[in-house]
């Protein structure tokens, strides 16, 4: 059975944060749940997908986050609890359905999960969202830890059957990604089906209803807004004149720099865990009683911001500060080093820091950045591209996967990225506005998730470029989760169609299609070169399984290469191709067999043909 | 109780999770507060993973720089990558056999001489413990027990507030059943390791 399934209410366990969320669901009785993978989020999704094997939990991986929470919309509107998952920017993508689905309401409760990353440990930029709930007038929960994160689950289904509105739970990558022990609640039953009983002047939101459901949707935010002022999760620690207000990991910072200033009694802090509606009755006392207060949030000054209104609004004149280039940053995760500072600066509290080691001596360390995999069939595609493109001046955009790594020398191929299905819709741009030849670069699981509609503009307007689509068979990037493209019987899982990607191509009308093996060098470069010949639109699908995929499908790819006697020390291995597995010993190339997946492509560039597959030398 | 703040770094692949997994599950079986934050970007592709486990009462769970009170690598350039994670007070124990960087293999990178890396170390922190942690992996029958072999040694320095028998019941409780045997000898050889280190 699922560890998550475990029944014995009061019972400890070990949770990363995304296992708690999901162990939340469970404990809310979620009975339909939908998402687009997407880090920090992933493993709340993996849990689920596991526990709807062995339960009633209906889960999907939906083609894209708008779609998910589509899904979701409807579930929760026939009264089925329902939960959405995704990563900050895709709630970009849901951003068109959110905004009017916070008119239309739900009547099951609808949880979204934001998962935010400061930092941008895993993404392309640190958007704050909770922004979405202040443009959508939707409710946002924020846990501070592990345990919170579970316990705000049911918090927030209930408060969303209460509002009957859709409700935001914002976490950030160091809450997913952080593991805490956590007490076991009571598994609630599921009920998976539900009854949508129609109101079309209440659902369809053409104008006069929109106008409506507009007014209805203010006296829902001023309910909200009344609940966030009760609600245990906004709550006040300690006493004295100075005041702290925070939200999410920086409350333990926030915490433990109290503790390690020894301001404990003069210091009161204020977590916000209910962050829209802010709680203005609360804050508001909480102003009175101070002399200065200082707001502790990663990202944007959203609390600073409705926080001074309220002082504004109550005539107060004290010291409210957050941001600023003496104070905390807008950029990145914060520390508790870095926080321990602001608090003790700004309340004039000495504090000396622990001497940190004298690194002057310290040599440079060689970096270590990430690489595409050895054996990465995505190296071999863009060789090919690299080969095929040779003399021309070009223009590489690229999109959201593993394949982004491309950018990084030699390879080279990257050169323009915004968002999932950019790579497209930017080719159509550089293709009209430039004389440069486009060739623009998208995976199997992203041309999926938003490259259709960019290839059909393609076609319509009749721009020209090639579109390379990097087939792996699975969105690698994320954890192997499914896609339409993929192949389900492989995983033993029935239940699924499998959709072609080169249907789809050949269907909204592209002409020049080919399908290649980018194992096959020679093949490849040629079928490249054709593509890149023709005016128009033209797309080479590149097929291939995802080596770290394969491996754990128990579906090796082939035996190990080994460099052999006839070797000229060329290097166009090394330098043209830099797969992970090769290295110089004694100045000379070599193979490591625990890394090489056999796939053969260095074999076939060598000039000398000295790459030989290691068992036939044995033999 | 009083707060220890353990930070390991390993290379994607070495079990540095699973390492702070078990020991997160000791202080569980332990009853002692514990709270753990993964910091890994693209690890699964060659990159650095670091893991922070936090024991007491505290409620952060990252570590910043100088703030560290143990910090354990996985591979040593690793190690000398994280000192601005420790002070004068901080015990290090460190695997030294190398796992060089690509850039390195390819001979565009210098990988740090060991025995200056050991001296710069000793010289910045309280105590270091640095061994061949992948020989005695090997010894205990699987490479892959090289973070079992690091638990070994770090419980041997007394630094956290955990029992030995504690954490091989949660090896126990944590790892593949088929690889327990090879996991507590792994542990032991790490802990007699740091004993004569």
């Amino acid at each position: 059975m699922h560890k998550l399934l475990t029944e014995h209410p009061g019972q400890k366990m070990m949770l990363l944060g995304n296992e708690a969320i999901a162990r939340g669901a469970m404990e809310a009785g979620v009975a339909l749940a939908a998402t687009y993978p997407g880090t920090p989020s992933s493993e709340i999704s993996l849990n689920l997908f596991q526990i709807a094997q062995e339960s009633d939990l209906y889960f999907e991986y939906s083609i894209n986050e708008k779609v998910a929470l589509e899904v979701t919309a409807a579930s929760a509107n026939a009264g089925v609890r329902s939960l959405c998952i995704m990563k900050h920017v895709g709630m970009n993508v849901a951003a068109d359905a959110l905004m009017t689905l916070a008119y239309v309401g739900v009547n099951g409760g609808l949880v979204i999960i934001s998962a935010d990353d400061p930092f941008m440990f895993s993404s392309q930029n640190e958007q704050d969202n909770r922004y979405y709930g202040k443009l959508s007038g939707l409710p946002i929960v924020e846990p501070s830890s592990v345990e919170e994160a579970k316990d705000m689950v049911p918090y927030a289904f209930d408060l969303s059957e209460k509002l009957k509105e859709p409700v935001i739970l914002r976490t950030t990558t160091r809450i997913n990604h952080s593991s805490g022990i956590v007490t076991l609640g009571k598994i609630a039953q599921r009920i998976t089906t539900g009854d949508f009983k129609k109101d079309p002047f209440n659902y369809v939101t053409v104008p006069a209803v929109s106008r409506k459901l507009h007014v209805k949707l203010l006296q829902n935010i001023e309910k909200a807004a009344a609940i966030s002022d009760q609600s245990p999760y906004n709550f006040t620690r300690g006493k004295g004149r100075w005041g702290i207000i925070c939200n999410g990991v920086s409350f333990n910072y926030a915490s433990d720099a109290v503790m390690d200033l020894n301001i404990a009694d003069k210091t009161k802090i204020l977590r916000i865990g209910f962050s829209h509606p802010m709680p203005s009755a609360m804050i508001k006392a909480f102003l009175k009683d101070c002399e200065k207060v200082l707001i502790i949030e990663e990202g944007e000054p959203y609390m600073e911001e409705a926080v001074k209104a309220m002082a504004q609004e109550e005539k107060l004149t004290l010291s409210i500060r957050g941001k600023g280039k003496d104070l905390f940053s807008r950029l990145f995760e914060f520390n508790p080093a870095d926080v321990r500072k602001c608090i003790a600066d700004y309340f004039g509290v000495n504090f000396s820091a622990k001497a940190k080691p004298d690194l002057s001596d310290v040599p440079e360390i060689p970096a270590r950045p990430p690489n595409l995999c050895a054996g990465c069939s995505h190296r071999a595609t863009f060789y090919a591209v690299r080969k095929a493109a040779e003399g021309q001046d070009t223009i590489y955009p690229t999109d959201i996967g593993c394949y982004t790594l491309g950018f990084l020398p030699p390879l080279s191929m990257g050169d323009f990225l915004i968002c999932m299905g950019s790579s497209i819709g930017t080719s159509c741009g550089f293709s009209k506005a430039t004389k440069q030849k486009v060739i623009s670069y998208i995976g199997d699981s992203t041309f999926f998730h938003s490259g259709i509609p960019g290839l059909v503009n393609a076609v319509f307007n009749n721009h020209n470029f090639t579109l390379v689509i990097l087939d792996n068979g699975t969105t690698a990037m994320t954890g192997h989760q499914p896609h339409p493209g993929v192949d389900m019987s492989q995983m033993n899982m029935d239940g699924f169609q499998q959709v072609s990607i080169e249907n789809i191509v050949r269907a909204v009308g592209v002409k020049h299609v080919t399908v290649i093996r980018p194992y096959q060098v020679k093949k490849s470069i040629g079928a490249i070169k054709a593509a890149l010949d023709y005016q128009g639109v033209s797309v080479v699908i590149s097929k291939e399984g995802c080596v770290l995929h394969l491996k754990s499908l128990k579906k090796a790819v082939g035996k190990p290469f080994y460099v052999s006697d006839k070797c000229k020390n060329h290097r166009n291995c090394i330098n043209d191709l830099a797969c992970p597995a090769f290295y110089i010993d004694e100045d000379r190339v070599k193979i490591n067999p625990d890394q090489c997946v056999g796939c053969a492509v260095c074999a076939q560039i060598c000039p000398e043909n000295a790459i030989l597959p290691l068992k036939r030398s044995k033999a | 109780m009083d707060i220890i703040r353990l930070i390991i770094v390993a290379v994607g692949g070495q079990g540095n999770l699973l390492a702070s997994k078990v020991l997160a599950e000791a202080a569980l079986i332990s009853d002692i507060p514990v709270r753990m934050s993964e910091i890994h970007g693209m690890a699964q592709r060659g990159g650095v993973v670091e893991s922070a486990v936090v024991f007491g009462d505290a409620k952060s769970n990252i570590i910043s720089d100088g703030d560290a009170d143990v910090l354990v690598g996985f591979e040593p350039s690793e190690t000398l990558r994280a000192i601005n994670k420790c002070n004068q007070n901080t015990v290090v124990v460190t695997n030294i056999s190398p796992l060089p960087p690509f850039t390195v293999m390819i001979g565009k990178g210098v990988y740090p001489d060991l025995a200056q890396l050991q001296k710069l170390i000793q010289a910045k922190t309280a105590k270091l413990i640095a061994f061949d942690a992948l020989a005695l992996a090997k010894k205990a029958g699987n490479v892959m027990s090289l973070n079992m072999v690091l638990l070994g040694a770090l419980l041997q320095t007394g630094t956290l507030p955990l029992s030995g028998a504690c954490v091989k019941e949660a090896i126990r409780e944590t790892t593949k059943a088929s690889f327990q045997e090879i996991n507590l000898a792994a542990f032991d050889l790490g802990f007699a390791a740091a004993q004569n280190a």
